[in-house]
């Protein structure tokens, strides 16, 4: 049962992935990213850490890809424009990183990573929690938060200019 | 059969019950707003259908599905498709978590009237509500006509602003509780009234109460379908059923708030005195749980016949420069409580 429902959320995420690359309008592009984010949501949970797959669609699909879509439907794109650099390059430099990523792949896949959770494996919200703010993720986790808020507080003022 | 094939035949089951009495509910409403809304402004409202006009839902729902379907020549047809039902889907999706009564003793099991009990249900809820912009924000696009565009545009900046208040609102309550678990939530309000949140955390209520009603397009924050500037904002374009799919979606989203209300805030399924909860030995938590969830819903009607809409710029100000801070306060205060143990 979960090996089926993995394979169909799979297959959706690597789907709607290509759409969203593949696609020439942008609008559409949104679409099938949102579409990507939540069904790998559904993988995330799963895997057993139902915390980490409902902060995918908050943040991401929830968050993120409204204001994207807002951007898009304030400027009304139509259709993707062509790049000043010329297709060849991008299509030798697109190539070249493909191949890398699927160099990286094969690796992982040869080195036979397919392991099962190791044991006491725990994804939950109160577990998670813990180990966020338990000693070893403390001070990362605080770090992380003031580089938030700097980036927060650098956007209201570039936004808001000089006057 | 196997247990496994058990569960999943309790679980169809009250997906199913709870998918038509929802439909049912959603029927319902459209007429008492209707009539309580006429009432208010001293007229009688429609009375012609069946007795009371109770039969006027079902009018609606014959001419509706009669009505030709239309399409406006330059929309894009594939979203202009898919809109209603990702708009119908998200509203039916958040209903699961919510518990509508305390458990029941059937066929020798024990079975939660609630579809599922997730660990993160808090969070499940906060997610499917922040998907649901997309049904509304896809209408307007698609239909490819500026009025769509410009109501699709201010409900996902109306949403996206006053979901912030919304999910900070409920921070104090998860606090209190000390779990995301919605069941675990109204565990935590056991006993007499006193104990429900809405008492507790009064400031909270508030903020949800203001927040939601803006989630769920709702007079006075029915901006993106302001009749008077946007013909009819992001449905302007729809006819025949695509239309009563996002009117039903308005509805079932106004329903899941107030049953929300009734859970997170008044105790769901428990009663005021925990003496009224078993009546003739039977649990009564079921009509309890109606009893608030249809409070929550008057209240709604009553709020749309009684105040103007707002206006746009007051309206973000609102929320961003009012209710938001007060969230937080709300917060720094409960943990403060917390601390200090004063409740």
């Amino acid at each position: 049962m979960d090996l089926v429902l993995f394979y169909f959320f799979a297959a959706v995420t690597l789907g709607s992935a290509l759409v969203v690359v593949g696609q020439r309008h942008p609008t559409y592009s949104a679409f099938a990213l949102i579409v990507t984010l939540c069904s790998l949501s559904a993988v995330f949970g799963l895997l057993g850490s139902p915390f980490i797959a409902v902060l995918q669609v908050v943040v991401y699909a929830g968050a993120i890809m409204v204001l994207f879509l807002f951007v898009l439907m304030l400027l009304n794109v139509k259709r993707e424009e062509p790049g000043r650099v010329g297709g060849g390059v991008l299509k030798l430099v697109g190539g070249g990183l493909g191949a890398v990523l699927a160099a990286q792949m094969g690796a992982v896949l040869a080195a036979g990573s397919a392991a099962p959770p190791p044991a006491g494996f725990d994804g939950s919200t109160g577990h998670v929690a813990r180990m966020l703010f338990s000693p070893a993720y403390l001070y990362v986790f605080e770090a992380t938060s003031i580089l938030i808020l700097t980036a927060l507080v650098g956007a209201v003022a570039l936004a808001k200019g000089d006057r | 059969m196997t247990p496994l094939q058990q569960e999943l035949v309790i679980v169809v089951v009250k997906i199913l019950v709870l998918f038509n009495v929802l439909l049912g509910l959603f029927s319902l409403m459209t007429y008492v707003e209707r009539r309580l809304l006429a009432f208010m402004q001293f007229r009688l409202g429609p009375n012609r259908t069946g007795p009371f006009g109770i039969l006027q839902p079902v009018a609606d729902g014959i001419k509706l599905f009669f009505k030709e379907e239309t399409m406006p020549a330059g929309a894009n047809k594939w979203l202009f498709v898919a809109a209603p039902g990702l708009a119908i889907v998200t509203a039916f999706l958040s209903i699961a978590v919510v518990p509508y009564g305390g458990p029941v003793h059937l066929f020798g099991r024990d079975i939660t009237l609630q579809i599922a009990d997730l660990g993160v249900g808090i969070l499940f809820l906060f997610a499917v509500s922040s998907l649901g912009v997309y049904g509304i924000v896809m209408a307007g696009w698609a239909a490819n006509n500026k009025y769509t565009l410009l109501g699709g545009l201010r409900s996902s900046a109306q949403m996206f602003s006053y979901e912030l208040a919304l999910g900070l609102s409920w921070v104090g309550i998860i606090m209190l509780a000390g779990s995301l678990r919605v069941s675990d939530i109204v565990a935590s309000q056991a006993g007499w009234f006193v104990h429900w949140n809405f008492l507790r955390q009064g400031l909270a209520f508030l903020v949800y109460l203001v927040a939601a009603t803006a989630e769920i397009n709702r007079t006075p924050f029915d901006l993106p379908e302001a009749e008077a500037e946007l013909v009819a904002g992001f449905h302007t374009e729809y006819s025949s059923m695509r239309f009563a799919l996002l009117q039903m979606a308005e509805y079932v989203n106004m329903i899941t708030v107030a049953a929300l209300a009734s859970s997170l805030f008044f105790g769901g399924w428990l009663a005021p005195f925990p003496a009224l909860q078993t009546v003739l030995g039977y649990d009564v938590g079921l009509l309890w749980f109606l009893l608030k969830m249809g409070a929550g819903l008057f209240f709604f009607i009553w709020l749309r016949g009684t105040v103007p809409r707002f206006r746009y710029d007051q309206l973000m100000d609102f929320g961003w420069k009012v209710l938001v801070p007060l969230a937080t306060l709300n917060i720094l205060v409960t943990a403060a409580g917390m601390a200090f143990k004063w409740w």
